[in-house]
């Protein structure tokens, strides 16, 4: 008779409750959900939660706060199904389910001594936080610091203010780019990917780490590389639909890979040439 | 434990049935269901399809009349093991809104654990590659509470069925570990007996209880040359050998574009599939609010919702959700657990409603990939 030993862990699919500390508008479609973590909970830069909403549903949101402050979570969503757009009613003091975190990280340990090289594309601005305030609160351990950021119009940055601030640093560079803009915007306009060749760093000393719809990871993956980077130093946050986080429901399959579990994070060598074909 | 073999007759097979489910299982084998072999409730080999053999083929499967009484004449039908451990439309956890705005969870409790009577070696082969899902780093509570307490009563095959390749699979047609009794039926004009080894300490005590005579020296040959013999018969084979790597070499192959012709993207394969785990998860509540239920269903990669993120499906098109499906099965599950996720059961063939065979279009890739390379 086959006995499997009982586990000792609690169980993965159960959200935990937890507390909402705050909500803000971030964007016209973005909102920031701030909440109390259960204790002892910490998380790497690039991980993510799966945040449930009572009765209605659940989907992951990566986590982008400061993982020195894990008690503090925060995430930053975009109201655009059921279950986001019933998160954004929720208020301080409410409760929500979560479960994680989940996956793997982004390789801030391998790049110190290196030059950091951050692309955001939209969204993606927000699970490349936690990394780049992981960096900004270890200045001294990295090289130079780049952030590229594409988003589609000026009205759509997330993160205006602190931008202002990383702007405003001699220790890091930022650079902008918007799909369309109207006179008033005075940065760069076009894709993300035209901003690498300005972006100052060493390629043969850098780590990149990108995020953003997958079609400008695959540009802005070959561009790095033509820039000199190397493909193993290239990595780039993959996204798929998930339901379990764990590895159980097959949905977020990506080639060989569970995105939930092994990944999101993955290397440009590992997945650039899956990348390039349709519809994996 | 000793591991002798011993002889039963149909009246101790339904002995064997008693002693089974007086251990506590809810025992399970093969009925006929609409026209067709299926695991269900059990109380004697009355409820067997006594006498009956089934026609398989791809697209089609049919239920034929035997001139004899066997017990076990047919081979597998639609049902695995997997509606039973892999539920679906079960709840992973219900929960309910507490006095103070949180909420509470709780975990379903688990049913009675499951006795297959009449399991053929790949499907038992299929459990354990699904324990490789389920029960590897992260316990699955819906699957993990089944499979716990599970016994089986493995029949080998000796007449292998129309769309079968387990042989290929190294999967059967004779069960190699896993069970708890292994059986194999012997049925000629003048005789009909069944020879039972233990796999476990549990199948050894209740094959004891049964008080059989051991098996005798021909006996145990003449099961040997049966299963030996039932495997040379195999109609169909899977030549695996590189074959994980031509499939992952095959991506951009025109050959999926032709697949997608014919294939209706209807997901028959995916859930008479005893290893296909895919699964999604719906939330519930009452028309208060205050109870909540996520259920899980099985889910397949043949839907178009399936790879759906914000923006649309991934795999839009037929072609690359059979990519999907196929590659899955006989390529990338061995990087994720060490094995294909193909067992050679022939039900994916037989219930294709338009009889896509998984050999042949295996074959066909690894075909066109070799020549690629040498050219
Ligand atoms: S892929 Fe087809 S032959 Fe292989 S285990 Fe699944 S249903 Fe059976
Ligand atoms: S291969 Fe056959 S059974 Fe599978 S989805 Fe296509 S038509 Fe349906
Ligand atoms: S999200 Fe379920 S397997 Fe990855």
């Amino acid at each position: 008779m086959q006995t499997i030993p009982e586990s000792t862990q609690i169980d993965p699919m159960a959200p935990v409750p937890c507390k909402v500390t705050a909500q803000w508008d971030v964007t016209e479609d973005t909102f920031g959900l701030r909440l109390a973590a259960p204790a002892g909970y910490s998380f790497q830069p690039g991980q993510f939660n799966m945040l449930y909403q009572f009765g209605v549903g659940e989907v992951a949101i990566s986590i982008s706060g400061d993982p020195a402050y894990p008690e503090s979570l925060v995430h930053t969503i975009r109201g655009v199904g059921a279950v986001t757009k019933s998160l954004r009613n929720l208020r301080a003091g409410d409760v929500v389910g979560m479960r994680g975190p989940f996956g793997n990280s982004w390789p801030v340990e391998q790049a110190v001594g290196h030059d950091v090289v951050l692309v955001a594309g939209g969204i993606g601005l927000a699970p490349l936080r936690p990394a780049l305030l992981h960096v900004l609160n270890n200045r001294n351990d990295y090289g130079r610091v780049v952030l590229l950021y594409g988003t589609r119009t000026p009205r759509d940055i997330l993160f205006q203010q602190e931008l202002q601030e990383w702007r405003g640093r001699f220790d890091m560079d930022v650079l902008v780019a918007v799909d369309a803009a109207g006179r008033d915007w005075h940065g760069s306009v076009g894709v993300v990917t035209k901003l690498i060749g300005r972006a100052p760093f060493d390629p043969h000393n850098a780590v990149a780490m990108v995020c953003g719809p997958e079609i400008m990871m695959r540009f802005t993956g070959r561009e790095l590389v033509t820039r000199g980077i190397q493909p193993s130093m290239v990595y780039l946050s993959m996204e798929r639909n998930m339901k379990c986080a764990v590895g159980f429901c097959g949905h977020c399959q990506f080639g060989s890979a569970f995105v939930c579990k092994n990944g999101p994070v993955f290397t440009y060598d590992d997945i650039g040439d899956l990348l390039d074909i349709r519809e994996v | 434990m000793t591991t002798a073999p011993v002889i039963l007759d149909r009246a101790a097979i339904d002995a064997m049935i008693g002693v089974i489910e007086g251990r506590g299982h809810r025992v399970v084998g093969p009925v006929v269901r609409s026209g067709a072999v299926v695991l269900g409730d059990l109380s004697s080999t009355a409820d067997l399809p006594v006498g009956i053999s089934d026609e398989q083929t791809p697209g089609r499967y049919r239920l034929t009349a035997r001139d004899d009484e066997a017990l076990f004449g047919y081979v597998v039908g639609p049902s695995s093991a997997k509606p039973f451990l892999h539920a679906t439309g079960v709840p992973v956890w219900q929960g309910e809104r507490t006095a103070d705005g949180s909420f509470a969870t709780r975990k379903p409790e688990a049913p009675t654990p499951v006795a297959f009577i009449g399991i053929r070696p790949c499907d038992l082969a299929a459990i354990g590659i699904q324990d490789k899902v389920f029960l590897n780093g992260y316990r699955d509570g819906v699957y993990g509470d089944r499979r716990e307490g599970v016994f089986s009563v493995v029949v080998n095959c000796v007449e292998p069925g129309g769309t079968c390749f387990c042989t290929s699979m190294g999967t059967g047609p004779r069960a190699s570990k896993g069970y708890d009794i292994a059986v194999t039926e012997v049925i000629d004009d003048e005789e009909h007996w069944f020879l039972a080894e233990p796999g476990s300490d549990a199948g050894q005590e209740v094959l004891a209880q049964l008080g059989a005579a051991p098996a005798s020296d021909d006996e145990r040959v003449r099961v040997e040359n049966l299963l030996v013999d039932a495997a040379d018969r195999m109609g169909r084979g899977l030549d695996t050998e590189g074959l994980p790597e031509a499939i992952k070499a095959s991506m951009e192959s025109p050959r999926w574009d032709e697949i997608a012709k014919r294939c209706m993207a209807c997901a028959n394969c995916t859930l008479v599939c005893p290893t296909c785990f895919c699964a999604t998860v719906e939330d519930e509540t009452d028309l208060a609010g205050l109870e909540a239920q996520r259920v899980r269903r099985w889910d397949s990669c043949f839907n178009e919702e399936f790879s759906y993120i914000h923006g649309g499906s991934l795999r839009p098109s037929t072609y690359a959700r059979y990519r999907q499906w196929l590659t899955h099965k006989l390529s990338t599950w061995v990087d994720q657990f060490g094995e294909m996720g193909c067992v050679g059961c022939g039900r994916c063939i037989t219930w294709c409603p338009v009889g896509i065979d998984i050999t042949v279009e295996a074959a066909a890739l690894a075909a066109a990939a070799k020549e690629a390379t040498h050219v």
